[in-house]
């Protein structure tokens, strides 16, 4: 009996094929937005914690202003750095193992006739063995680049495939603004990170050669610190919080004008964009399926009114008020759960273009998917049923005169 | 003598009420035995349709008995008439009431599927049924390639595949002309006489009523007369 009344459904269905296609595209589109959006968010996330892992779970980032979190770098109007409160971090906090002032500055690199806008930095070798980066050509800075702020650098792969192309960029001078500067050394690529930021786009100079030649000034923007990984990160954060409290003069009751953030806050922060995202299309979700299962409603209450007769011919040969309900009410199922369906290829898809667009991991959650096909029988239910009564309440000897 | 398979004591049908209120069945009394094949005719409005229908458990009466095999169906819930229709009573309407765009075939299993018959077991009913009717070879026609003689002959074999104690048929040959509606008649005189299916029908041809046995004469809303059908000379 379910088989027949299934075939039935499915029957009706396709003999209005398009009509039954337009019906369900309220659900298509709520279904398809959600799964799509939580595909993204999941591969995002994923992405995130790769990230953190591959910067290391030891890294603290000091940054000026309260809340450079959630501003964004440059927002600040809390003092920056010195050399010196980076040499103070190194020298007395013992768990701390590099301590790396960094300097940015955004500038045009020009190499023969190519040009290229990129991120200049200034800090020390320090940052760059924290942040993982790996020598693929040529070598580091040496002491005496350091001390002596010798105009050298270290470039990334993005640089070097703008200004170089095939040849070797080692030896080469590169100039930037005023400063003629000697490549030294190349850094193997990262890649993209989460988002499709370029991690491979920038020029490194010694942060004595930055202050001096680019910024003129001696600010440190940013202070990159790896602990000992026998170090609990809170308590890593803790001390360092406590010293630059110190060093900055910050009086008891005072709040800091700085930040100490590590990875996680940041993974937290990203997930925490998501999440409202999340939340936002989940609204348009519900209103959607709220729509779609109005349009539901709908047609079934035209159907039910269309096959009047055939409802009629039904209940005189013996088939049961229940039957009739069944009968239209799995139609309603089948219509929505079709949605559903094509909803979560929708999604899916959606999910796997997006998820290519931002460069993050195709992350579709079987969950998610089954709680959508559930959600999109539930609209069938709720929404079927009124018509189905209507249909199984008929009386028999009016349905079959109605024309 | 045992019970007749009907038995109506006293149904009155009223629709609306006070002034305006219509007695399609006024107090009816009628005893139908197994086997038998009965026309009712009379004017327009006479409450014809209206005793078919309670006899076919459709519709309720007002007010009165009636017993299907000894069972009082004014006790039945809706759903248990329900059953009755599909396990006793097979309908023929005037206006052959197929499903549109599904084949004989399929229209003829459709009661079958309701007694929840699996799928072969339908198919030979329904395909014995057909032949029954003489449509053997027009099984997977659409009711919309038949001729309304063949639509009507297909709505027979609806009613006959679950082996019903009782066809009813209201004007089965109101839509006819007159040689469709002679082999209509035909069918259902054989059906009677040689398997001795209870037939009642309702028909405002004289023509039509000589092929029944008993002849039941309606006005308003009350049986007028009752008797052996008049032979045609
Ligand atoms: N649903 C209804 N509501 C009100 N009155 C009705 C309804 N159905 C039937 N009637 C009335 O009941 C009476 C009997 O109707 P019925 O259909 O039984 O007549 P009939 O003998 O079959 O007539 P016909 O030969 O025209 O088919 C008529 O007066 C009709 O108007
Ligand atoms: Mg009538």
């Amino acid at each position: 009996m379910l088989r027949e009344t299934l075939r039935l459904a499915i029957q009706a269905i396709f003999r209005n094929a398009f009509r039954s296609f337009l019906t369900v595209l309220g659900i298509v589109i709520g279904v398809g937005a959600v799964i799509a959006m939580i595909t993204v968010g999941q591969g995002s996330a994923r992405q995130v914690t790769e990230d953190v892992e591959k910067l290391g779970s030891n890294v603290l980032m000091v940054l000026p202003g309260k809340d450079a979190m959630q501003g964004g770098p440059g927002g600040s109007v809390d003092p920056p750095f010195s050399l010196r409160d980076a040499r103070l971090v190194a020298e007395e906090l013992p768990f701390v193992e590099i301590a790396a002032p960094v300097a940015f500055s955004r500038g045009r690199v020009v190499f023969g006739n190519e040009n290229w806008l990129t991120d200049i930095v200034g800090t020390d070798n320090g940052y760059i063995t924290a942040a993982k980066w790996e020598v693929a050509r040529g070598r580091l800075f040496e002491e005496g680049d350091l001390r002596g702020g010798k105009p050298v650098c270290v470039i990334g792969e993005t640089v070097r495939d703008r200004l170089f192309g095939p040849s070797d960029p080692i030896g080469e001078t590169l100039r930037i603004k005023s400063l003629s500067c000697q490549v030294v050394g190349l850094l193997a690529s990262k890649g993209a990170s989460t988002f499709g930021a370029d991690q491979d786009d920038f020029v490194i100079m010694p942060i004595r050669t930055f202050h001096r030649r680019i910024a003129g000034n001696t600010d440190v923007s940013m202070i990159y610190i790896s602990a000992a990984d026998a170090m609990p990160l809170a308590r890593a954060r803790e001390d360092v919080t406590l010293l630059m409290r110190e060093i900055r003069r910050i009086g008891p009751g005072e709040e800091d004008d700085f930040t100490v953030a590590d990875m996680e806050q940041f993974a937290t922060m990203l997930s925490g964009i998501t999440n409202v995202l999340t939340g936002l299309l989940s609204a348009v979700a519900a209103v959607s399926l709220l729509v779609g299962g109005i349009g539901i409603m709908n047609i079934m209450l035209v159907s039910v009114t269309e096959r009047t007769r055939e409802i009629g011919i039904r209940l005189a040969i013996g088939a049961t008020g229940r039957q009739v309900l069944a009968q239209f009410l799995v139609e309603a199922i089948v219509l929505s759960l079709i949605g559903g369906i094509l909803g979560i290829l929708f999604g899916l898809g959606m999910g796997l273009a997006g998820a290519r667009w931002l460069n993050v991991p195709f992350a579709p959650e079987a969950r998610i998917v089954l709680i959508a096909f559930g959600f999109s029988a539930l609209v069938g239910v709720v929404f079927g049923y009124f018509p189905a009564r209507r249909a199984a309440r008929m009386d028999p000897i009016e349905a079959l005169r109605h024309d | 003598m045992a019970d007749p398979l009907i038995r109506l004591r006293g149904i009155s049908r009223v629709y609306g009420n006070g002034d305006i209120a219509v007695h399609a069945l006024d107090r009816v009394d009628l005893d139908i035995a197994e086997g038998e094949f009965v026309a009712i005719m009379g004017p327009s409005g006479s409450g014809k349709s209206t005793a078919l229908n309670v006899i076919g458990c459709l519709d309720s009466p007002t007010s009165g008995t009636y017993h299907f095999d000894g069972v009082e169906v004014a006790n039945l819930t809706r759903d248990q008439r329900a059953l009755l229709r599909r396990h006793y009573l097979g309908f023929v309407f005037q206006g052959y009431n197929l499903l549109a765009r599904t084949s004989a075939l399929h229209n003829v299993e459709l009661p079958l599927i309701y007694k929840g018959l699996p799928s072969e077991a339908r198919h030979a009913a329904a395909r014995a049924a057909l032949a029954k009717v003489g449509l053997a070879d027009r099984a997977h026609h659409d009711p919309g390639a038949l001729s309304g003689g063949q639509q009507q002959r297909v709505a027979i074999a609806r009613a006959l595949v679950g082996n019903p104690r009782v066809v009813l048929a209201d004007e089965p040959t109101g839509n006819l002309d007159t040689k469709m509606s002679a082999e209509i008649m035909e069918l259902l005189a054989r059906l009677n006489r040689d398997e001795g299916l209870t037939i009642i029908m309702v028909t405002h041809e004289d023509d039509m009523a000589r092929f029944a046995r008993r002849l039941i004469w309606m006005v308003d809303g009350r049986i007028d007369r009752d008797g052996p059908t008049p032979r045609a000379a």
